[in-house]
């Protein structure tokens, strides 16, 4: 053995030439060089930048998808559900696991519009959208597909590559069009929307509300979503993920104010009314009630008409739908609130505020008999009672009674050389003010005086300078504040805008100084009561406090006060017989109707009214686009909501007076 | 009832001399068995979630084809590779043969034709081609040993290279026709060609890279296929078109980075979610760069370097200028393919479709580069006989 090993020779017996060595190195040397090469590479790529990789692959593979928090519900104040979220399965698409672009994708697309009823150029619209909104994020492409087309879905998966089903909370509008301007709607937080503080830190792709109480309470409502950190393949299949998700937060509920069966009777009543206008002959297309603790500026019912389903906006809306529900009139559409955005002049509701500017500046004597004839001439106008009736010289009291126009024109001729008394008063109770109501928006509305006639005239002249028109229609003429404007605004017409709210406001000051010998506040109108969290603990009380607080004269509070009592419970009233066999001992009523005249339109019914009670009074504002008179439309209306708030049988009694 | 038979005498087995009973290069079986090892562990996990259901998928075939490559080693390194020089025109012609048949016959997977398929392989000629070429141009640079230095000795050795790889590049496997290119002009260079002859030759490739790539497109000929010449610029500028081109190559450096020094294990993203394509086969690489790390590359590296190393100890104790040209052309072949296919997955060199030797998942590629080996165990088994035994040819 050892002999053996011996014999092995060490070396290859084939003598290596120089030239054979020399080329075999440089070869060895090239392997070297190489090696060398790729372990630089190595190090450089491994060691010194590797973690910037590490960085790389993990944005590859990683994606965190947000988890929907559960929307806080909206309470009525008794606390049953106006609003919920109500969990469905929606129909989803993974767009990385679509079949390939082209014929097969098409095809897809083709088969699922038939199964859904939807087209397929929708779909791939949805698809694409969805896309460029959330990358990487399923696409909802139906909601509350139905059980069949669930179950096809499920068990035929090979023939729909790519298509899921998906639990998802939606929103869920219990009475549908029911105050639905109010509540508002929901949808996914837009590009523009994510900018805003108000949906700071709010992930793209969620839920957010857009209108109404779901926008102004968003932030207690939406809650907070939950992130769920999902590992994707290269083909952006999620696949089973090895990371804990962060548990979104149930957003809290909102308690309104609003009370669930006078809001219902409430809408009942105005259908009714307009219903009612319709069937003889006025166009009543339009309307709106808002009803209100005169003491608290807590509203309790509150309504418009044409309205809308905000279910609908669940799904996705087509433009034509969209603009169809915003209206392209002047007047809006359903998704208008005529209650708190209506830009109306008042008619004769606005002449209590009217005798309180005249009496408290002394402008007026309330026992002084004035207003006789059927028209008073004031230069080459005549300003003329409605239907030319002639109520002959009267007091305060009874021209409030009666409302007679000439009467209120010659108290604003009277106040228009006592500088602007009636707009003084009017601004100071409410009026032409924004009301801090917690929605998105409301009107200002104007209180005209000579100072916005004059400026109203600067802008239209240089619009017209500025356009080379002949009018831009700010103002029909250019001309100077005349004492005709001021006696128009005395009965609530000329260039008077405001909304049903601002005028709640304004009764509801007179109201509550009523009740309190002429300290009043004028309240500041609101719907939230308080902020709950989801197990029923209360995070937040809402009770914003008054806008300002006014002393009213006492002694001329009670004269108006008296007139507007008259008005609806004695003889020759304007709304006596529409609340006749109503209790006036036990539920006193202040009201007033109104004829707002809007040519070429025909007349806008208007009905205010205070309902006295010691624990729950009320104050109402009902208005009817081309309703009619007001005493026929508005008022009969106003009487049905404050039956349903005492307790009363429901009584639909249409009033005879033709006043405006 | 019969006698029991006679029972045949114990004699004690001639033990054959050590010498005789050579075994194979302990270093070279050494790095093959560490390379299988490593392309096993390696594959195990970038190809467990490849189809689904089926992790042991590729495993189970690689583990297959490299037991049948090992043993094809084992019985050629049994085998006189000598022997193999008359054969020469035969091995030669069955190489052109085999890749006319894919041509013709073959079938198009990924819109090219480099495979016949078998029931139960799939069988890439052009693979087996590196070994067929290797032996065939040995033989003909060895029968005009004499006239080396001869300028037609280079062109014929050169054309003969050059046939099968047009063939080879027209199906289109671009990497195995450069591969076959490479082989022929390291022997010749190891025979002793003139350096005169070497240096026109490099010339004359960059006359014609410059020709194919810039040149004639401009003109409007498009020698190679435009997804050719994508891949082969698209290293030198990897951002311009990171969604096609440039993708692979970046998603195979992001794994490799992210790897760093000891490798991201089970959290390999990379490759376990199938970020980098093709990193079972020509992407290979930047599963063990990015499961091991700089550690694990280094292993792996380690290994081929010891296989290059060993394959030139072979051809220079080689007994004979034949022996010493196939182990020239099969260090051609290893050197070529790993830097070529490394380089890529590092992103410094094109991607040309080069298979890693013995790591890549593919049973043409492994049992190609097993039977290369073999052909050096054979070439060592016989220079340590010829010394030992004085000439005498071993038979087993």
């Amino acid at each position: 053995m050892s002999t053996l090993e011996r014999a092995r020779p060490s070396e290859p017996h084939m003598p290596v030439s120089p030239q054979l060595a020399m080329r075999v190195a440089v070869l060895g040397a090239i392997a070297m060089a190489l090696f060398a090469v790729i372990l630089f590479r190595l190090w450089f790529l491994q060691v010194l930048t590797g973690e910037q990789y590490v960085l790389q692959a993990n944005a590859n593979h990683e994606r965190d998808l947000p988890i929907a928090a559960p929307r806080g519900e909206i309470l009525d104040r008794a606390g049953q559900p106006l609003v919920s979220s109500r969990t469905t399965n929606a129909v989803q698409i993974i767009p990385s696991a679509l079949p390939g672009e082209g014929a097969p994708r098409r095809a897809l697309y083709r088969r699922l519009g038939r199964l859904l009823g939807l087209s397929a150029g929708g779909i791939q619209a949805l698809v694409e959208h969805g896309q460029t909104t959330l990358r990487y994020a399923p696409v909802t492409i139906k909601t509350d597909a139905g059980p069949e087309v669930l179950t096809v879905l499920a068990e035929r998966q090979n023939e729909y590559p790519g298509v899921v089903q998906q639990p998802v909370s939606i929103r869920s509008y219990r009475y549908g069009e029911m105050a639905a301007q109010v509540l508002g709607y929901v949808g996914q937080v837009s590009k523009a929307e994510l900018k805003m503080r108000a949906f700071a830190g709010v992930q793209q792709g969620t839920v957010v509300g857009q209108e109404g109480l779901e926008y102004y309470y968003d932030r207690y409502l939406r809650g907070k979503a939950g992130v769920e950190r999902v590992e994707v393949n290269a083909a952006g299949y999620p696949v089973k993920s090895r990371l804990a998700p962060t548990v979104p937060q149930a957003g809290h509920s909102l308690r309104v104010t609003l009370d669930l069966g006078l809001q219902k009777a409430s809408e009942q009543a105005l259908l009714q009314g307009m219903e009612h206008a319709r069937a003889s002959g006025r166009p009543a297309n339009a309307g709106a009630f808002l009803a209100m603790d005169p003491r608290t500026g807590q509203i309790l019912s509150l309504g418009s008409w044409p309205s809308f389903d905000p279910n609908k906006f669940a799904k996705p809306l087509t433009k034509g739908q969209f603009e169809r529900l915003q209206g392209n009139s002047i007047e809006g559409g359903p998704l208008t609130d005529r209650a708190v955005n209506g830009t109306y002049p008042t008619g004769s509701t606005f002449k209590p505020i009217t005798a309180m500017g005249a009496l408290e500046s002394g402008v007026l004597d309330p026992g002084a008999g004035l207003g006789a004839g059927s028209c008073i001439s004031v230069s080459t106008q005549q300003f003329c009672n409605a239907g030319h009736a002639d109520y002959g010289a009267v007091s305060l009291v009874d021209a409030l009674r009666v409302s007679s126009d000439t009467y209120f024109f010659e108290v604003g001729e009277l106040a228009n050389s006592h500088g602007n008394v009636i707009q003084r008063k009017a601004e100071e109770l409410g009026i032409g003010h924004k009301t801090g109501i917690d929605l998105p928006s409301e009107i200002t509305g104007i209180v005209p005086d000579s100072r916005w006639r004059a400026k109203q005239n600067a802008v239209e002249l240089q619009c017209e300078h500025r356009t080379h028109r002949a009018s831009c229609g700010i103002v029909g003429e250019i001309r100077p504040w005349s004492v005709g404007d001021n006696m128009h605004l005395a009965v609530g017409q000329g260039d008077l805008v405001t909304s049903p709210l601002q005028m709640a406001v304004a009764y509801s000051t007179l109201a509550n100084a009523y009740m309190n010998s002429g300290e009043g506040t004028v309240v500041t109108p609101h719907l939230g009561l308080e902020v709950d969290d989801s197990a029923g603990g209360l995070v937040q009380a809402l009770s914003p406090p008054p806008a300002r607080h006014v002393h009213l004269n006492y002694s001329d509070l009670s004269l108006v006060m008296e007139g507007i009592h008259n008005a609806a419970s004695m003889q020759g009233g304007t709304s006596f017989d529409v609340w006749q066999g109503w209790d006036q001992g036990q539920h006193p009523v202040y009201g007033k109707t109104g004829t707002a005249q809007r040519e070429p339109k025909e007349d806008q019914s208007w009905y205010m009214c205070y309902v006295g009670d010691p624990r729950r009074p009320i104050v109402i504002a009902v208005t009817v686009e081309q309703g009619g008179w007001g005493a026929e439309t508005a008022a009969p209306i106003a009487r049905l909501i404050a039956s349903k708030w005492f307790g009363k049988p429901s009584k639909f009694v249409v009033g005879s007076s033709k006043t405006l | 009832m019969p006698l029991s038979p006679i029972k045949p005498t114990e004699e004690p087995p001639v033990a054959p001399p050590r010498s005789v009973r050579m075994p194979l290069d302990p270093l070279l079986t050494l790095a093959v068995l560490g390379l299988a090892a490593c392309s096993i562990v390696t594959l195990g996990a970038a190809t467990r979630n490849l189809i689904p259901g089926q992790p042991g998928y590729y495993v189970n075939r690689q583990l297959i084809y490299l037991i049948v490559g090992i043993i094809a080693m084992v019985i050629l390194s049994r085998i006189d590779y000598a022997r193999l020089r008359q054969l020469k025109n035969g091995i030669y012609a069955l190489l052109l043969l085999s890749i006319l048949a894919v041509l013709g016959l073959g079938h198009a997977a990924r819109g090219s034709q480099r495979a016949i398929n078998l029931p139960f392989f799939s069988f890439q000629a052009s693979e087996l081609g590196k070994v067929l070429l290797t032996v065939a141009i040995a033989a003909f640079v060895v029968d005009r040993a004499r006239r080396l230095r001869d300028r037609d000795t280079t062109v014929r050795v050169m054309i003969a290279a050059l046939v099968p790889a047009m063939f080879v590049i027209a199906q289109p496997d671009l990497g195995s026709g450069m591969v076959y290119m490479v082989v022929a002009f390291t022997m010749l260079f190891v025979a002793g060609t003139a350096w005169r002859h070497l240096a026109s030759l490099l010339a004359l490739v960059a006359v014609s890279l410059t020709f194919i790539l810039v040149a004639a497109p401009a003109v409007g000929v498009h020698v190679l296929k435009p997804y050719q010449v994508a891949r082969l610029t698209a290293f030198l500028h990897p951002s311009s078109n990171p969604e096609t081109e440039g993708y692979q190559q970046q998603e195979s450096k992001i794994a490799i980075g992210s790897g760093q020094k000891f490798g991201r294990g089970a959290n390999s993203s990379q490759t376990r979610l199938n970020f980098v394509p093709e990193d079972h086969t020509d992407f290979v690489f930047a599963a063990v760069g990015e499961q091991y790390g700089f550690v694990g590359a280094a292993i792996v590296l380690a290994l081929y370097a010891l296989l290059i190393w060993r394959t030139l100890g072979v051809l220079v104790m080689s007994k004979d200028l034949f022996g010493s040209l196939i182990a020239a052309g099969i260090a051609a072949m290893l050197m070529f393919q790993v830097f070529v296919n490394v380089g890529m997955t590092i992103g410094i060199m094109p991607i040309t479709g080069v298979t890693l030797p013995l790591m890549s998942y593919g049973g043409s590629s492994v049992i190609t580069t097993l039977l290369a080996v073999g052909l050096l165990q054979s070439i060592y088994v016989q220079a340590r006989a010829s010394a030992s035994l004085k000439g005498r040819v071993l038979r087993y």
